[in-house]
């Protein structure tokens, strides 16, 4: 049996990142840091993906993540992105463990509407919301790791490295979640949710608990895309952000817990690229590439990768 | 011996479809019970009753001492009464051994083993050796050893049949209920497939109710025949007696029977 060197992988590209940061250009440090931080999110979505549930709002976290963690510093003066993307994290869980009670109970499209009303829903309040800067947002405080300040040419780089540890250790923990048998029930639930039900569990449950930890990880995202951009505001409820991380989980595939970071950093490039050509008319670039991955990789990037396995 | 389960006074109507109407039944401990009757006689409604996939009207569904009426069907799994399916209940996407890991995983949830933070390999309640020596035993006994690695969704009829068995038995259950087990299975399969199922069914130690609808096979299998008409239990004996009822042979068996006479009278070489 071939040992399964997924993590090792991941752990070796995440320190090649560390490593190499230092010689990193500050606008690589900066699409490197947010392809994690939308990685995070699009890894949540591809464990609700694996149980046949598209969540078309998922932005709701990652943006409840971007507020609690800009919050934690405007209301508590607390600048420690640590402290602001657990934060993050648990504010997502808890918002995602009330709303999982009625999301649970719904499958196919009407899952995927739900999340995407509950998320404009948000949009709707933040953008009326002038404590929270309404339309405009607000600035999120300058970054501090374990209550140290880097300096001005380094906290990119810092913040880089952090969320590198911080998404390494989070997909170390959806990789072993996968190997429990909650994990493993995920194929199951999409292929036959009756036979579920008879072999003794609460597929209700379990999609529940899916749902709490896809918020977490969207939660995670959020305060590191909110530490690293150093702003936030109501657009990142919108739908179309929503959109750009089904975007990302269709292009990376559900084959591995690394499709994700590989999927956002693709995204990445071809929204950068795309737009550098092409100001007005980048959304066509983007939506030509989803067209040629739907046709040639329908079960996405990964699967160059299981193909040359399989061969 | 022992009543494992007694459904008292089950009645159950869908609009003016009477489904079940009084229906009463004490099923043994290590029995094997044949439900036979035609298509909308009532037969799949017991069962469905029995999982607590539909609730009775009125009456009480009894296992162990303990009412079971009200529950979901996933607490009746809990509880150790399993079932199959007429149309095999499979996961297409999974291979047969990811089948009976699954169904492992599970049993070892919800026994408190196998969560997050568990470690090693524990053993499944009920069978006393971790889960992939229990998944190998299980396939073996049915058979399916060399279908392993294959997808459920590539399987021939017969095996995938075999394969929605074997996957209730990870669950150690003490009655199982069998839909039909060899609807849709060659006539020549038939036989080798129940075969395989009560013996195996048997070195687990389980109950079983199967509804039927090839005589030959309910003759040879039962030991008590239930017979339903129209939501009505109209005989409940050994299949000797229940087979040769008059109210049987004209409602259920017809013409059935006469070919069993004849097969009896030459049996299998």
């Amino acid at each position: 049996m071939n040992r399964d060197r997924t993590l090792p992988i991941l752990g070796a590209v995440m320190l090649v990142v560390v490593l190499a940061g230092p010689l990193l250009p500050q606008w690589a440090l900066f699409l490197v840091t947010i392809a994690i931080a939308k990685g995070l999110v699009a890894l949540g979505l591809m464990l609700l993906l694996r149980a046949g549930l598209v969540s078309f709002g998922q932005a709701l976290y990652y943006c409840i993540g971007a507020y609690t963690a800009g919050s934690v510093g405007r209301f508590f003066n607390v600048g420690d992105m640590l402290v602001q993307m657990i934060a993050g994290a648990a504010v997502a869980a808890l918002v995602a463990f009330i709303l999982g009670f009625l999301l649970a109970r719904y499958r196919g499209i009407f899952f995927g509407l739900l999340s995407l009303a509950l998320s404009m829903i948000l949009y709707g309040l933040l953008v009326k919301s002038e404590a929270l800067g309404s339309t405009d947002g607000f600035n999120v405080l300058p970054s501090t790791v374990l209550g140290i300040r880097p300096s001005e040419a380094w906290v990119r780089y810092v913040v880089a490295a952090v969320g590198c540890g911080v998404a390494l250790l989070a997909t170390a923990l959806v990789y072993r979640y996968l190997r429990t048998p909650l994990g493993q029930l995920a194929p199951a639930i999409k292929d036959n949710e009756i036979r579920v039900e008879y072999m003794g569990t609460s597929v209700r449950n379990a999609i529940h608990a899916m749902y709490v930890i896809a918020a977490a990880l969207s939660g995670i995202g959020g305060a590191l895309a909110a530490t690293t951009v150093g702003h936030i505001d109501p657009d990142m409820a919108y739908w179309t952000t929503s959109g750009e991380f089904i975007f990302i989980t269709i292009l990376a595939g559900t084959g591995s817990v690394v499709a994700p970071f590989l999927g956002a950093a693709i995204f990445g490039i071809i929204h950068t690229v795309a737009f550098d050509l092409s100001p007005n008319t980048w959304q066509m670039s983007l939506g030509t590439a989803l067209l040629l991955l739907i046709v040639f990789l329908p079960d996405g990037l990964w699967s160059l990768f299981t193909r040359r396995k399989a061969a | 011996m022992a009543v494992v389960l007694d459904a008292r006074d089950l009645n159950k109507h869908f609009g003016a479809i009477t489904a079940a109407m009084n229906i009463n039944a004490a099923i043994e401990q290590d029995s094997v019970v044949g439900l036979i009757g035609t298509n909308g006689a009532g037969k799949t409604t017991f069962i469905n009753m029995i999982t607590g996939y539909i609730k009775p009207d009125t009456g009480s569904i009894v296992y162990q001492g303990r009412d079971i009426t009200a529950l979901s069907p996933r607490e009746i799994t809990r509880a150790g009464i399993c079932r199959s399916f007429q149309i095999p209940q499979l996961y297409s996407s999974l291979s047969v051994f990811e089948h009976m890991m699954m169904g492992l995983g599970v049993v070892l949830r919800n026994a408190g083993l196998g969560g997050y933070f568990s470690r090693g390999r524990p053993n499944v309640p009920g069978h006393d050796a971790p889960a992939e020596e229990v998944a190998e035993r299980i396939l073996k006994r049915f058979g399916l050893s060399g279908y392993r690695d294959k997808n459920a969704q590539v399987l021939p009829g017969g095996v995938r049949k075999l394969l929605d068995i074997a996957l209730t038995m990870v669950a150690k259950p003490t009655i199982l209920l069998l839909d039909e087990p060899t609807s849709g299975v060659s006539a020549e399969e038939k036989f080798g497939i129940m075969d395989m199922v009560m013996s195996a069914v048997k070195a687990e130690g389980a109950t079983v109710l199967f509804v039927e609808h090839d005589m030959e096979v309910v003759s040879r299998f039962a030991q008590r025949v239930i017979a339903f008409y129209d939501g009505r239990i109209i005989a409940d004996a050994p299949p000797e007696i229940a087979l040769t009822d008059p109210e049987v042979k004209r409602f259920v068996v017809g013409g059935a029977l006469h070919r069993l006479d004849e097969q009896q009278a030459a049996p299998h070489a």
